[in-house]
């Protein structure tokens, strides 16, 4: 297994008056797809935005490539190579698909080459290039979402439930390219509970329940063992009906 | 991805939604349209109309920074009124010290002076701003009734401080020789110095129009009224765009402070407050930080304000309210409303 590139230690996030993560412990390998599961709640997206400081850390560290990023600003912790998908995509609606690139690519002006690459990989990302990305359906702004993220190479990815609410037609596409871009290296941290869809193209898991990390470890093994899929998602709904 | 997977569409705009998405282009051609036929003599209505567009395009200068503040940063900038009048004020200064440029028959000398004006203060305002933002605004984003709050109370020190420095007493501001008068058009005559407010109006507009669709801090203060998180989490420092955005705004209103006591001729310490009350009717019209909007609720409160105040003078104090009640019964968000993320 290769270095980690992200560890979270004992992080603990409060948003008003809820303590919502309770010391998170995940590490994130280099060059990989690491899985974050669980149910609606558990904290998945808390921990996404801890680590891109959209919410502070009351207590524990966040490492990445092992400088200490806990307590940064957002673009501070973005121009260190991390990239972020979120939930909602947060498309800028009002600008066209070509505006939402330009104003991606912070650092330099577009690569062509790259950007020729993510034409080829999200095919509506040329077709609407001018039009507002307020007109684009539901699985075409999760594209444009995921390829603002890629137009700089990044080191980390965070994408949150990039197939939530799509059409298994374009849950598939974008499967494809999710594993299309792991295999440049590009490490990416998924939150996503479609389980069938991460099993495929996670290298390693981490599943949390009520903020904390209640198991983590290399995919297929979690795959593989029914007993422990059961013990984990089944005791995450029973749990919580 | 492969192309078969998903195959890409343009579906278009149905016709008659696309009508409606312009309509509000036309509400002022049809407003004109409509004060000529209420007035019925043209050479009244030209110089109605023209009256109208140039105080249409000074509330825009005021008011087109306070969209923008609200739509960035949130920010509901009840002190916005100091600005104006802080800009008026050392407008009026600095056209004192050009005394012997102003009263000189020479257009170019006469245009310098109020150049130089508005630019002092432009400049004078804007570092006010500076201070009103790092001061006073900061610490409260995100908390609006605070906000409101500490915006009057700047306001209200602002105006104690044009008391202390320029004395209690209304000033006389008087244009320069050769923005008096009128042009004589057939029957019609038109003050000077309002086709020179059109005229700067229009520019402003035009450039603010040109900055914000096609450069990348335009882009960025549209994305950023939008969702300013994801501007964030692109590796841009949202709180350096909205001190810039604040600074801007503010020297807008100074600008705006300088011609509106230019159109005066008569200058207070209460002057911003008294006009922010059209100014913030015009932002509500727009669409709470639309510039486009902002733009086009100017224009109509200023030639309805003129053609009801031709027609029917007491009709004329109620009609910028009513014509926000009908906008608002139309368009509950405003003439072009500003999509902002949850």
């Amino acid at each position: 297994m290769a270095d980690n590139l992200l560890t979270v230690s004992g992080v603990h996030t409060l948003i008003g008056p809820y303590h919502i993560l309770q010391g998170v412990d995940l590490v994130v390998p280099e060059g990989g797809v690491t899985v974050l599961l669980g149910r609606n709640g558990a904290g998945k997206t808390t921990t996404l935005r801890t680590i891109m400081g959209l919410w502070n850390a009351s207590q524990g560290e966040i490492r990445f490539d092992d400088h200490l990023i806990t307590g940064l600003d957002t673009p501070d912790i973005s121009r260190r190579g991390i990239a972020y998908v979120p939930e909602d995509m947060g498309v800028f609606t009002d600008l066209t698909v070509a505006e939402n690139m330009t104003l991606a690519a912070a650092n330099a002006p577009i690569d062509q080459k790259r950007l020729g690459w993510i034409k080829a990989l999200f095919p509506p990302i040329g077709t609407f290039w001018n039009a507002s990305a307020g007109t684009l359906s539901g699985g075409q702004k999760q594209m444009l979402s995921v390829a603002r993220a890629i137009i700089e190479p990044r080191r980390l990815i965070l994408i949150d439930e990039p197939t939530k609410g799509l059409a298994p037609a374009i849950i598939k596409a974008m499967t494809d390219a999710l594993r299309e871009l792991k295999e440049t290296d590009t490490t990416i941290l998924l939150v996503e509970q479609n389980f069938a869809m991460a099993s495929t193209i996670g290298d390693t898991v981490a599943v949390m329940d009520d903020g904390r990390i209640i198991h983590s470890g290399v995919m297929r093994e979690l795959t593989e063992d029914d007993a422990m899929q059961e013990k984990l998602m089944g005791l995450s709904l029973e749990a919580h009906q | 991805m492969s192309e078969t997977a998903i195959k890409p569409r343009i579906e278009k705009v149905p016709l008659r939604e696309q009508f409606f998405q312009k309509l509000p282009v036309l509400l002022v051609p049809m407003l004109a349209l409509l004060g000529l036929m209420a007035i019925g003599n043209p050479a009244s209505w030209l110089t109605l109309t023209v009256a109208g567009l140039a105080m249409g395009m000074m509330i825009f200068i005021m008011a087109s920074g306070l969209t923008v503040v609200f739509g960035l940063m949130d920010v509901i900038n009840f002190g916005h009124g100091a600005f104006v009048a802080v800009g008026a004020f050392v407008g009026f200064t600095v056209l004192a010290w050009l005394a012997g440029w102003t009263a000189s028959p020479s257009v170019m000398l006469n245009l310098a002076a109020v150049l130089i004006a508005i630019l002092a203060a432009m400049v004078v305002t804007g570092l006010l701003g500076y201070a009103f933002e790092r001061v006073i605004v900061m610490p409260v984003y995100g908390e609006h009734l605070k906000q409101i709050l500490v915006t009057m109370g700047g306001l209200i020190v602002a105006q104690q401080m044009i008391y202390v420095v320029w004395g209690p007493d209304e000033l006389h501001l008087s244009r320069p020789e050769a923005f008096q008068g009128s042009i004589v058009l057939g029957e019609a005559a038109i003050e000077k110095y309002r086709l020179v407010a059109v005229a700067i109006g229009l520019a402003l507009f035009l450039a603010m129009r040109h900055i914000l669709k096609n450069t990348k801090v335009g882009l960025l203060v549209r994305a950023g009224v939008e969702n300013g998180e994801m501007v964030e989490a692109l590796g841009y420092r949202i709180r350096r765009l909205f001190l810039i955005v604040f600074m801007t705004g503010s020297a807008l209103a100074g600008l705006g402070g300088v011609m509106w006591g230019l159109y005066q001729e008569t200058i207070t310490a209460h002057m911003g407050s008294e006009i922010m009350v059209l100014v913030f009717i015009v932002v509500i019209i727009g669409g709470l930080g639309s510039v486009e909007g902002c733009f086009i609720g100017a224009l109509l409160v200023g030639l309805l304000a003129n053609y009801t105040a031709f027609l029917a003078p007491k009709v004329a104090l109620i009609s910028t309210i009513a014509l926000m009640v009908a906008i608002l019964m139309w368009r509950p968000q405003g003439i072009y409303p500003v999509v902002k993320a949850k």
